[in-house]
């Protein structure tokens, strides 16, 4: 019965999977198990719109011109970033649950790489990001405060959307990084400093001069000044660039890192 | 990572493992293990807890690094035999998403691999296609069990690790999983498998590899472990026994001396009751057989009845 056999057996065919083993079909079952998660879901998307009603909503606000629009239009968009920001980091974080669970560790004895994981759970956190974007403009649309170009609508709604992606990959590091019970604590408490550090919150014109020049290394600097430049008409400087691609860099490493040495037992 | 790259397999060796060694911090929990496991064997892998069987197990999934020394799967690195689908684990606890139905787990492992079975055969094999919808987190501990047997056979492995697969089973489903993976050997997966049951190893390895302090203390057939594990004890009253008389008949380390009694760890134990009540003054002889749980704790507590060292 257990005479050896496999000399027989073809192990020519055995291959790594391609793209270390990213598949849509993990993606979709991701994004079904997010979604099955309502508690999560409302909870990201009314946040953002519930500081876009007290902060945006002031009848100043919208006689006030901002750029190619009011100032309505500019807090919108800087609550729509905040709410995606908030939902993508959250979505990542959601690793933590799966690592008490050893998740992680069973991913480990599959193909499936420590960056293709990566990338699926961000993409992932997407789904919340833009589900939060989506509330705060409909918000915006529905109150009839905010006035902007249609155009300035939809690029600032993707830049927002987009941005957050960064933020899916903190929460990815920090779910791995920090202990399950307290994650989502940190990382609200880190995302405000994030938020008023970046001149989310508060215009950086309003701070003094060493807090601006600190403010261009916060994580939300960089996302910050790219959303609102299709409304302001600024132009960009470079520096928010690389400071979106270098926390980018940094967060997704970083995740990667500490899933590839996750393999505890539970 | 060279996706497409052709990887040269020794196929007959399953696992090779030469001059292991792993630590933590002042532990030693692997020292020094050398074992080559032949493709289509079933190998137990049998020691009490905290020897190192999961260690060792964790090594050769690649989960863990050795401190020193080498393992090969199939001739190529632990990484990249799982990578290619060859090497699969059940372990005992953890490892799923309870959020997940039964069948979105195999989906979802099965996509990852390069190639993979269909899912609803294996869920059929594993006995849990009846229950493909229902969450995990509902599902009886035998089921889960079941449903991380399922993910195993997904890629189809050459060479299936059961890390204690049946701790927390109550005997019937003990048996069932038992008699499910027998069905699996017979077409030529080798099998490795911990357990701390005798029996679990007896009843269902061709091979039983002993391991007791990180070290492997015998390594034989199921019947070659056996006769190092029978043997029976006798036990006699002789007030000022004649030890050295004793260890000469029994051999040293076999002979233990409480009080008036005196007891006996002997092989034949006919010629040493004879030799006691033909030419001695011992009295009350009695001869009891060594049962194997108790053979067990001996030859892995420590003392090595191999003699090595």
């Amino acid at each position: 019965m257990s005479s050896p056999t496999s000399a027989t057996r073809d192990l020519g065919s055995r291959r790594p999977p391609r793209l270390g083993g990213f598949t849509t079909v993990v993606l979709g079952i991701e994004v079904r198990r997010l979604l099955r998660n309502r508690r999560t879901l409302i909870f990201t998307m009314v946040l953002p719109v519930v500081f876009f009603l007290i902060f945006g909503l002031n009848d100043a606000y919208a006689d006030a011109a901002a750029g190619s629009g009011n100032v309505s239009a500019f807090i919108m968009i800087s609550m729509a970033l905040y709410g995606a920001v908030l939902a993508t980091t959250s979505g990542g974080a959601m690793v933590s649950i799966e690592r008490a669970q050893g998740w992680s560790r069973q991913l480990r004895l599959t193909p499936l790489s420590p960056l293709a994981y990566v990338i699926t759970k961000m993409l992932t956190a997407m789904v919340l990001g833009f589900a939060s974007v989506a509330a705060v403009y409909g918000a915006g649309l529905l109150s009839g405060k905010p006035a902007m170009p249609v155009g300035i609508w939809i690029a600032t709604f993707l830049c927002a959307w987009i941005g957050s992606l960064v933020f899916a990959a903190f929460g990815l590091f920090m779910g791995y990084l920090l202990p399950t019970e307290n994650v989502m604590q940190i990382l609200s408490f880190a995302l405000m400093l994030f938020a008023f550090s970046g001149g989310l919150f508060i215009p950086l014109s309003q701070m003094n001069d060493v807090f601006q020049a600190i403010a261009h290394f916060s994580p939300l600097y960089g996302l910050n000044v790219i959303v609102h430049a299709p409304l302001t008409g600024e132009g960009l400087d470079g520096w928010a660039f690389v400071n979106v691609v270098t926390w980018l860099g940094i967060f997704v490493a970083g995740a990667v890192w500490r899933l590839r040495e996750d393999t505890a037992r539970p | 990572m060279p996706a497409d790259a052709d990887v040269l397999f020794d196929a007959s060796h399953a696992v090779r493992l030469r001059d292991l060694w792993k630590s933590f911090g002042p532990v030693e929990a692997v020292q020094g293990i050398d074992l080559t496991i032949q493709s289509g064997e079933i190998v137990a892998f049998l020691g009490p807890n905290g020897a190192g069987k999961s260690t060792t197990i964790d090594m050769i999934l690649g989960l863990s690094v050795p401190t020193s020394g080498d393992v090969e799967v199939f001739g190529v690195a632990p990484r990249t035999a799982v990578r290619c689908g060859l090497v699969a684990a059940v372990m005992q606890t953890g490892g799923l998403l309870k959020d997940l139905t039964v069948a979105e787990t195999a989906r979802y492992t099965a996509s990852v691999f390069a190639h993979s079975k269909p899912v609803e055969e294996v869920l059929e094999r594993a006995g849990i296609a009846d229950i493909a919808d229902r969450r995990v987190g509902k599902c009886s501990g035998g089921e889960q069990q079941r449903l991380r047997f399922a993910m195993a056979l997904l890629s189809d492995p050459e060479l299936l690790l059961l890390d204690e697969p049946t701790s927390g089973m109550d005997v019937e489903g003990r048996r069932n999983f038992w008699a499910t993976i027998r069905q699996d050997a017979a077409e030529g997966r080798t099998i490795m498998f911990a357990t701390h049951y005798l029996e679990e190893a007896d009843a269902y390895a061709d091979r039983i590899v002993l391991i007791s302090h990180g070290r492997i203390v015998a390594d034989g057939t199921a019947a070659q472990i056996k006769s190092l594990t029978t043997g029976r004890t006798i036990r006699a009253t002789w007030p000022g026994a004649d030890l050295a008389e004793l260890e000469s008949l029994a051999g040293e380390g076999n002979v233990e001396v409480r009080g008036d009694t005196v007891l006996i760890r002997t092989h034949d134990s006919d010629a040493m009751a004879r030799h006691l009540l033909t030419e001695t003054p011992a009295r009350d002889i009695e001869i009891t057989a060594r049962a194997l749980e108790d053979a067990f704790v001996a030859l892995t507590s420590g003392t090595n009845p191999g003699g090595e060292e």
